[in-house]
């Protein structure tokens, strides 16, 4: 009796092939992007298992949880993409909860036509940030729609993280007399997505600050300082992001304007396009408050981690029945700093 | 006056606010913008106007742009100020003065005539009759199976144009609003359709004219019978004076006794403006003054003008939000550019549309009212829900008042002041 011949398969084109519908069909075509594709960056014990579901060892501690769905128009930007967005937006909604991220789960929405050069690009940026961030990536998913029905590529991520008892940080403890603090210049992400969408040539120099932040929120928990809340300040920017945190504790905050960090480029991109800085998304920055007293001691912390150099006070906190963020503005006078009306910035994450 | 010479400083020594504030790398600094919006320069300024204001009196200035009310919100201007000198808002943000009918018939065109709107964001959130206004007619677009035409917002008209040359399938309409400034942009747009021999791009012109505006104001019961509005004085505006110049303010200031001070629309400009109007009032003199001298002329931009009149034409009368029906305060496009007027190309008409009975932008337009006395205001109106106009652009006076400054109609609470001390750590 012979035996049945094994049948040869021909290698993912990542050069010129392109996302079929028969990727997403759960056949030999998805298997084969899963194993050439998926596998070959992110693979690693658990996504190894190659089961539906990947079995973890349990954590000790409370289990903290998060999805993120990520959009981003262009895919690729200066500074990032949306492989490693995914991955940071993830692990930092996770992080500011004072938890450590332990695992992620990732699912890819594809468009059929998509070129796999760019898919391979796009699933090697997000490995090397699991891998930077040493949160490996341990299940996953894959559907191709019609051509037409999406845009290239959207990424689903889920985090699972662990934080121990009595760290508590959450939007509603805020008191009177705790300072804002910001971990660095604002606006990055949003106005590098922007300047590459409105070919502005002056703004092309804009870096997006995607990055993971739980390494410098481990240092800042380690400085021991009393921290209320941490918050990352994505859509909507830190203007909205301090309005919520306003809302569920139920004070006021005074900024000021001249304390906030804005460089140079992004301020000019954003009078240019008639923006705020504070409403424009960050993916790499962090908002803090912090008991009054202890202030500098986690200023320095900050400063002295690399995602930190550029921590500022930026306002206080006080009792406001109205719950009204106000900046003092550089000028001297006053104004509300409100919640974002409307879209000022869509597809930016 | 310049901006050194009121506050004594020479300008050379105007400080930029990256070295003002502190050596921070990362703080923003902008040359030429930053300077017009110094804090140092701004306690100057304010001082000087404390110095030169009447304590026996009330100044009451309008300030005609949606531009300077926007400025003045956004960088807390009004605090700055003595408490008898009270700034009014005045009718020129374009998307406030378009009145629903207009929508109404933007909204046709892309439901009825099946054509691609493009428009400015702004617009698209202004409410039109039915509950309807443009973004939801966008929103329900494929869903309702029987609206043909789609939708597009846009940064520039140019984006129109070039959407039209990219999609010859598709009957392009571009919805223009806007004073003067913005009226030799949309000039440019139909003379180069032409040159292009487009067959599928027109334009729905809703341009309107400043000066028919201000008249209308100052003519107004309110403030010439009544007394109920008082006027001392009005900041012209930036933009709109870099086209027509400062001379059709003149006619202001000899037949109605009013001063005018043409400002540009950074914070300190506005300031300046200010000081020279109560300068002006003190001294009973009703002139115009040019403070935005580094952009403005007497006699305005002629290139622009002669656009303008090549591709336009006034209109006998034009319906305005607020201030009604007024005789030639707007453009049309000329029958020599006819194939570019949508409002030919499609015969779509202006019907007048009721405002919503408690809605009170029109006298919030005229500068009878504040925003915060009328009844809706932050309550059922808001940016999110704006019901009437003046809650739709962020010039508006709702919408600057709402989002910058309605902290005002509440008693300051207590331990707000931040830095503590000259300044705080970091």
């Amino acid at each position: 009796m012979k035996a049945v011949r094994q049948a040869y398969i021909r290698p993912l084109d990542l050069r010129h092939g392109c996302v079929e519908m028969s990727h997403g069909s759960g056949g030999r075509g998805m298997a084969q992007l899963i194993e050439e594709l998926f596998a070959r960056w992110l693979g690693n014990a658990y996504l190894g298992q190659g089961n539906d579901a990947a079995v973890l060892p349990a954590a000790t501690g409370r289990l903290v949880m998060s999805t993120d769905a990520h959009v981003v128009s262009p895919l690729f930007f200066p500074g990032g993409d949306i492989g490693c967005l995914a991955v940071h937006g993830t692990i930092n909604d996770i992080a500011v909860m004072g938890a450590t991220p332990l695992y992620l789960a990732a699912s890819f929405i594809l468009e059929e036509g998509f070129p796999l050069g760019d898919l391979a690009r796009i699933v090697e940026s997000m490995a090397r940030a699991a891998e930077a961030a040493a949160v490996p990536v341990v299940t996953g998913d894959t559907k191709v729609v019609q051509r037409g029905k999406g845009d290239g590529v959207y990424i689903t991520t889920t985090g699972v993280g662990v934080v121990a008892e009595g760290e508590d940080y959450a939007g509603d403890r805020a008191r009177p007399g705790d300072r804002i603090i910001v971990s660095g210049s604002i606006g990055e992400h949003g106005m590098a997505i922007m300047a590459q969408r409105e070919n502005i040539g002056f703004a092309s120099a804009i870096v997006s600050d995607t990055a993971a932040l739980h390494g410098l929120i481990a240092a800042m928990r380690a400085s021991g300082a009393t921290i209320r809340a941490l918050r990352d300040p994505t859509r909507g920017g830190v203007a909205t992001t301090l309005n919520e945190i306003a809302r569920q504790s139920g004070v006021g905050m005074m900024l000021q304007e001249s304390a906030l960090p804005v460089l140079p480029e992004v301020a000019a991109a954003c009078e240019f396009l008639g923006l705020d800085p504070l409403y424009v998304a960050n993916e790499g920055k962090l908002l803090a408050i912090v008991a009054p007293e202890d202030t500098d001691t986690l200023l320095q912390a900050m400063r002295a981690h690399p995602l930190g150099r550029q921590a500022a006070v930026i306002g206080k906190v006080h009792a406001d029945a109205q719950h009204f963020v106000q900046m003092t503005t550089g000028l001297g006078g006053r104004r509300i700093v409100d919640w974002l009306t409307g879209e000022q910035l869509p597809r930016i994450c | 006056m310049r901006l050194a010479e009121a506050v004594h400083l020479p300008v050379t020594d105007l400080p930029i606010s990256a070295q003002a504030v502190d050596a921070n790398a990362s703080r923003r600094s902008m040359r030429f913008i930053d300077e017009f919006r110094d804090g140092e320069l701004a306690r100057g300024l304010a001082a000087a106007i404390r110095q030169a204001v009447r304590p026996d009196r009330d100044y009451r200035f309008m300030e005609f742009c949606g531009g300077h009310t926007h400025a003045i919100a956004r960088y807390g201007v009004t605090d700055l100020l003595p408490p008898n000198v009270h700034m009014i808002h005045g009718p020129g943000c374009p998307v406030c003065v378009l009145p629903i009918g207009r929508i109404d018939m933007a909204i046709r065109l892309v439901r009825e005539a099946g054509v691609t709107l493009c428009s400015y964001g702004d617009p698209l959130r202004v409410p039109a009759s039915g509950g309807l206004s443009l973004l939801k007619v966008k929103a329900a677009l494929g869903r309702d199976g029987n609206t043909p035409g789609d939708l597009r917002m846009i940064y520039s008209g140019a984006d129109a144009l070039a959407f039209a040359q990219q999609h010859p399938e598709r009957q392009v309409v571009f919805l223009a609003i806007g004073f003067e400034t913005t009226t030799p942009p949309t000039a440019v747009l139909i003379r180069q359709a032409q040159a292009l021999g487009l067959r599928n791009f027109s334009v729905l012109c809703c341009h309107v004219l400043t000066p028919p505006a201000i008249a209308s104001i100052l003519a107004a019961t309110e403030v010439r019978q009544w007394g109920s509005v008082s006027l001392d004085g009005f900041i012209g505006p930036a933009h709109v004076s870099t086209i027509i110049g400062t001379r059709p303010y003149e006619r202001f200031a000899e037949e109605y006794r009013k001063p005018v001070v043409v400002a540009g629309f950074e914070p300190l400009d506005v300031m300046l403006a200010i000081l020279m109007l109560i300068k002006q009032v003190n001294a009973g003199r009703a002139l115009v003054e040019n403070e935005f001298s580094r952009a403005v002329t007497r006699d305005g931009n002629h290139r622009a003008q002669h656009l303008v009149s090549e591709v336009f034409e006034l209109r006998r009368s034009f319906a305005w939000r607020g201030l009604g029906e007024l005789p030639y305060s707007a453009l049309r496009i000329r029958q020599a550019f006819a194939d570019f007027d949508a409002e030919q190309r499609y015969a779509v008409r202006y019907e007048a549309v009721a405002d919503h009975p408690a809605c009170e932008c029109g006298a919030v337009l005229r500068g009878v009212k504040q925003p915060r006395q009328c009844r809706i205001f932050g309550s059922v109106c808001t940016p999110e829900n704006p019901v009437g106009s003046c809650m739709v652009s962020s010039e508006g006076a709702c919408a600057a008042h709402y989002s910058f400054g309605r902290f005002a109609d509440a008693a300051p609470p207590a331990g707000a002041d931040f830095p503590d001390s000259p300044q705080a750590s970091g």
